[in-house]
């Protein structure tokens, strides 16, 4: 994608800056997650790219999608909150190489499984706030997660009544993660409140014009 | 098979002509499904918010606000010849996807956003008390997503989600 597309005033070294960002905290949770599974970890940011808000549940196939969504709201020095979504298959084959020997049954999600994936959301987004404070000398504390396993439209709609009144356009991590071989997609969405995405980019020392 | 209009978060949206509103994915946000049975008019807003707290909605926006969606609705479904009178409401989603653990929210206008769902509701119920139209059907609150088919010409609301049996009000 280029800059100008969808990615409101960004500039292509803004965007390079917030992928390395994305890079580095890729390599901190890919550490995280394989001591977890005890299993090998790759982890990769193959894109990052600023979104308008309303495009998020075509991200992952339009706002019926089943998909398993972990949402944090972060404090600290800036404000704002962590979404990550993952496609229900990718989920489920998350969960299962966590959790192999799930006693509940059925089609629903049992409740070690959703920890599981709640856990992981934690990992992935508090790896990729401690490589944005590392880079930006600022302090996030991130909050406990929720997690919620439903339509991405039903799940956004959420996120957005409790940003209230933030940035129009959100950050989006894409993440590509291989766990024993099965690769597994997910999108890390971070939304600033009003004024953290400008905060970010002069320490990351590409300031926002 | 008859014309599906999409009413995105925050729109309203009015037709006729056995025309199908439909809005998917619903969280926390309400779908108000206000019809006229004798003419076969319907309109469907997708409430955000339950106040508008003197701010005007933002344009193209006009579902936004619980209590200006509603009064809204109404008019715009009698300038197309729908009679107040005969105006009867269904009322679908306010559901409340996320239970953090422990966290209070960060200071916001907003309050808790754990109950936006149900205050929604709230306030959509209480302005058709206001307007008098009757609620003649509800399917509400929860922790899961809907996705909310109206026709135009039946009254007919299907509700459907993953996991609960689909539903019609």
């Amino acid at each position: 994608m280029t800059a100008k597309e969808g990615s409101a005033s960004l500039s292509a070294i803004q965007i390079d800056a917030l992928r390395e960002v994305g890079n580095i905290g890729a390599g901190n949770a890919a550490i995280a997650l394989s001591q977890m599974v005890d299993k090998k970890v790759d982890l990769s940011v193959p894109k990052a790219s600023l979104q308008p808000l309303v495009c998020i549940p075509e991200l992952v196939g339009g706002p019926e999608t089943p998909v398993a969504g972990v949402y944090l709201n972060i404090a600290g020095d800036c404000s704002g909150s962590i979404l990550l979504l993952l496609e229900k298959e990718s989920a489920e084959s998350l969960a299962a190489l966590m959790v192999p020997h799930d006693l509940a049954a059925g089609a629903e999600m049992g409740v070690v499984k959703r920890s599981a994936l709640q856990e992981t959301g934690s990992i992935l987004s508090g790896a990729y706030l401690s490589a944005l404070g590392q880079l930006t000398g600022l302090f996030f504390k991130p909050s406990v997660p929720g997690f919620a396993m439903d339509m991405a439209g039903a799940i956004m709609d959420y996120v957005l009544v409790d940003l209230g009144s933030a940035e129009e356009h959100v950050l989006v991590v894409e993440t590509d993660f291989t766990v024993s071989g099965v690769k597994i997609l997910g999108h890390l969405i971070l939304f600033p409140d009003l004024g953290t995405l400008a905060t970010i980019l002069q320490r990351l020392g590409v300031p926002l014009e | 098979m008859s014309e599906v209009v999409n009413v995105g978060v925050a729109e309203l949206k009015t037709g006729s002509n056995s025309c199908v509103l439909a809005s998917f994915g619903l969280g926390s946000c309400v779908a108000v499904a206000m019809f006229d049975p004798f003419k076969k008019i319907a309109g469907l807003a997708h409430v955000m918010l339950p106040e508008s707290r003197g701010k005007e909605p933002p344009e193209g926006a006009n579902g936004k606000f619980a209590d200006l969606a509603v009064p809204t609705l109404v008019e715009e479904l009698c300038q197309i010849g729908a009679r107040r009178n005969r105006l009867k409401c269904k009322i679908i989603g306010g559901a409340q996807m996320f239970e953090i653990p422990g966290v209070q929210k960060r200071e916001s206008s907003l309050g808790p956003p754990a109950h936006i769902g149900a205050r929604n509701v709230e306030a959509v119920k209480n302005e058709l008390e206001k307007l008098r139209i009757p609620l003649i059907g509800e399917d509400t609150g929860g922790n899961y997503g809907r996705t909310v088919k109206f026709d135009s010409s039946t009254g007919e609301v299907e509700v459907s989600s993953i996991n609960h049996r689909r539903t019609v009000l």
